[in-house]
């Protein structure tokens, strides 16, 4: 029985922490202030939008990686799909879910335009390396 | 012998324990997180000493079982320490230090003896149930002060990028911990833990490490962006 209440108690702080540990990455990175190109490039402007996520990604996919980045875009790519699929499921239930989700996943799309930002400007570095050498 | 998969994760968790305390030590941080990098010295320790008696006595021997639990009962004490650490850390300016210190001494022994009677009074007075026991508990309390003090980093608006990282992680670690344990307990099915401990002691130092890698003491968030419904 003691067992049994800890496991329940233990899986709702899990996703709790879990839906935290991706807020505070994307907190993180909403003070960084896109370059001109990578506006340009993924058409966000001052704020992102939910539909932006999946263009970003497959151009991140386009650049080499940094290590730095993997795990937290990893981390947010799982609290993206985990947010679609509680949009889907509450979208009879809860409508106003519906605003809460999409806010988030403009959140993540921030976050990997961000990360987007980063790996293009390492990619400047190696090629800057490359042509000293 | 555990399987190669088992051993490669294993490895890699010492690895990200002690990457973890180069990173402290590069960004000039170690003193100021002195009780974490204490517990993944420890953690590393405790590792090595695991598999030396892995080798030498083999997997399904009682020293490897009771080296392996009671190292895990110190490990939990040890990181219940470091967990102390980071209230001082959120409550610094409130000094609440001295109430936080023998709060946590009150529940580490109150959660042993708790531990120590449920187990006692069952008829199968085995010392090994009483880790499995402990360490449930034990994790379930980590859970329970863990979630304590995210409620005051959220209440106090914590601003710091480090301390909110390392304590939802930590909040993760803790969270999957007890519930593994929880499920192997009223499951009977303890093999669950030997595969989803040591991924979680993997993730808890390599998120750690990446904290310290990513981050400067001085990157701050915006608290109004942590709490899932705007206040």
């Amino acid at each position: 029985m003691m067992a049994a209440l800890i496991f329940a108690v233990s899986l709702a702080t899990l996703l709790m922490f879990f839906v935290s540990y991706c807020r505070s990455l994307v907190a993180a990175s909403s003070r960084h202030p896109l370059s001109a190109e990578v506006r340009d490039v993924t058409g966000i402007n001052a704020v992102a939008s939910a539909g932006d996520y999946r263009r970003v990604v497959q151009l991140l996919q386009l650049c080499p990686e940094r290590q730095e980045d993997r795990s937290g875009l990893q981390a947010v790519s799982i609290y993206h799909s985990f947010l679609t699929a509680a949009r889907q499921l509450s979208a009879w239930v809860v409508p106003s879910l519906r605003s809460w989700t999409e806010q988030e996943q403009a959140g993540c799309a921030y976050f990997a335009a961000a990360a987007l930002d980063r790996r293009i400007a390492y990619s400047r570095e190696m090629l800057a390396q490359q042509d000293n050498l | 012998m555990p399987g190669p998969i088992d051993l490669i994760i294993w490895f890699l968790g010492t690895a990200f324990e002690l990457a973890f305390v180069v990173c402290s030590l590069a960004r000039k941080s170690f003193l100021r997180y002195f009780f974490l990098n204490l517990y993944l010295l420890l953690s590393t320790t405790a590792s090595i000493g695991r598999f030396f008696i892995l080798w030498r006595y083999g997997q399904s021997s009682d020293q490897y079982m009771y080296f392996y639990f009671y190292s895990d009962a110190l490990l939990t004490v040890a990181l219940f320490v470091a967990l102390i650490s980071l209230y001082s850390h959120v409550l610094g300016e409130l000094r609440a230090g001295e109430y936080v210190k023998w709060g946590a001494v009150f529940l580490l022994l109150g959660t042993a003896g708790f531990s120590y009677a449920v187990v006692a009074q069952s008829a199968n007075r085995l010392s090994t149930s009483f880790a499995y026991e402990l360490s449930q508990n034990l994790y379930f309390v980590g859970l329970v002060l863990t979630y304590i003090l995210w409620g005051a980093v959220l209440k106090l608006r914590e601003t710091r990028t480090r301390p909110v990282q390392i304590i939802l992680s930590l909040g993760l670690y803790f969270s999957g911990y007890a519930a593994s344990y929880a499920l192997a307990n009223f499951s009977g099915k303890h093999s669950i833990i030997q595969y989803i401990c040591p991924a979680l002691g993997c993730f808890l130092p390599l998120s750690w490490s990446l904290t310290m890698l990513r981050y400067t003491d001085e990157s701050r968030l915006v608290p109004a962006q942590l709490v899932a419904v705007p206040r």
